[in-house]
């Protein structure tokens, strides 16, 4: 009776050592990289918790809008998610967030997921910035571009 | 309430209810969520069927020797080669014609023709080729799975399969491996309201000025004006495909 009982603790004790260490690295370091953009921000575009249960759907339907009907602006988009969330190294260099430990890596790689985005999606911010560079965004009447309007064609 | 999806109820997970409502989605069944509207309240319009994007090449403007039009494309949109011609995506290309009698060269550029009725979207097993509203005619390489059955059937020889991966490619146009891929019209500009392709913009800034980019549809737009006023060709326009790019002086 006694025996079991220890064995039943130790074993408790056992789970819980390996547990926390594990509940810690996915709860609290591995959706935030240190170095990255968001690092400095309070929160996602939505609240965390709704962004780690949804992402990918939010994702899904802004690619077809996109797309295929070409709504751009949209809330969630990928490219804004590198742009933010990826981190960089010493000399300021920008890291692959597929790489090992990086903001989409770490909990793809815990939960043994293999995301096809980055087969064609960029893993970097671009250079000249990434989708705000393009004008996506409602407030694009702010970007001043240098090109000429063909006539007839009100941009509203 | 019948649930086919994996997600769990609103009931369990209320919380997320009141929060995507307030981001401006609305979550009407578990894994349903329709988008209202964007962040800033305004709704995003999107492609538009008022328009028909389409091209005016003049063969005659189009320069010997010049590529201007093929670097900007494949700088725009992020074409790197692997030096293997046969295999390397091209969006664009020049082409040489000759009359054989009479030895009489044309030089003009070829790429996707964003045909009304594109043989590519005919034949898509998986519905990836498709035609856009306002004409543009697209890969959707999130359904593509790189048969090739398009490119068989393009009249044009207008598309391109990428053979191996890649990394670091444009957010104009992400790309990769086992997909095929064309001339967008620079959809990324004219969903931004830039009203001037790549590939007209490089030719415009080389003083050949051969590429005319407008909307089809907009009576009062430059091409539609030059093609009311002046003889166009489609190429190929046996086929009755009723092409977007138009050609002068061939």
């Amino acid at each position: 009776m006694r025996s079991s009982l220890i064995s039943k603790r130790l074993l408790i004790i056992l789970l819980a050592g390996l547990l926390l260490p594990a509940m810690q690295a996915i709860g609290e370091s591995r959706y935030v990289t240190k170095n990255s953009k968001a690092a400095s921000l309070d929160s996602c575009v939505a609240p965390t918790d709704e962004i780690r249960r949804n992402h990918m759907d939010f994702l899904q339907h802004s690619r077809d809008d996109t797309v295929i009907d070409g709504i751009r602006g949209l809330k969630y988009s990928l490219s804004e998610c590198i742009d933010c969330h990826a981190s960089r190294d010493s000399s300021g260099q920008a890291v692959s967030v597929t790489s090992e430990g990086e903001f989409c890596q770490a909990c793809h790689g815990y939960v043994a997921v293999s995301p096809a985005c980055f087969q064609c999606h960029r893993t970097t911010p671009a250079e000249s910035g990434g989708g705000d560079s393009l004008g996506y965004h409602s407030d694009a009447q702010t970007h001043v571009w240098d090109v000429q309007q063909p006539a007839g064609r009100q941009r509203d | 309430m019948s649930n086919k999806s994996d997600q769990p109820s609103v009931d369990r997970r209320q919380f997320i209810g009141g929060t995507v409502a307030a981001a401006g989605a609305l979550t009407l069944a578990p894994g349903v969520i329709l988008h209202a509207a964007s962040e800033k309240g305004k709704a995003p319009s999107g492609a538009s069927g008022n328009h028909r994007w389409g091209m005016l090449i003049d063969a005659n403007k189009c320069a010997e020797g010049c590529s201007a039009c093929v670097e900007a494309c494949n700088n725009e949109h992020g074409l790197t080669g692997f030096d293997r011609p046969a295999t390397d995506a091209v969006w664009i290309r020049p082409v040489k014609l000759k009359d054989k009698q009479t030895g009489h060269v044309n030089r003009l550029v070829m790429m996707c023709q964003h045909c009304e009725h594109p043989p590519c979207v005919d034949v898509c097993p998986t519905n990836a080729s498709f035609k856009r509203i306002d004409g543009v005619v697209l890969v959707d390489r999130h359904r593509c799975i790189g048969c090739r059955y398009c490119m068989m059937a393009c009249p044009y020889k207008a598309r391109s399969f990428v053979h191996e991966a890649l990394t670091d490619q444009s957010v104009n146009a992400p790309r990769g491996k086992g997909c095929v891929e064309s001339c967008t019209l620079c959809v990324h500009r004219i969903d931004a309201g830039v009203m001037q392709t790549a590939c007209q913009e490089a030719c415009d800034k080389e003083g050949h000025s051969a590429i005319l980019f407008g909307d089809l549809k907009d009576p009062n737009s430059e091409i539609s004006r030059v093609l009311k006023s002046r003889n166009s060709v489609q190429i190929r326009a046996d086929l009755e495909l009723n092409t977007g790019v138009r050609y002068l002086n061939l």
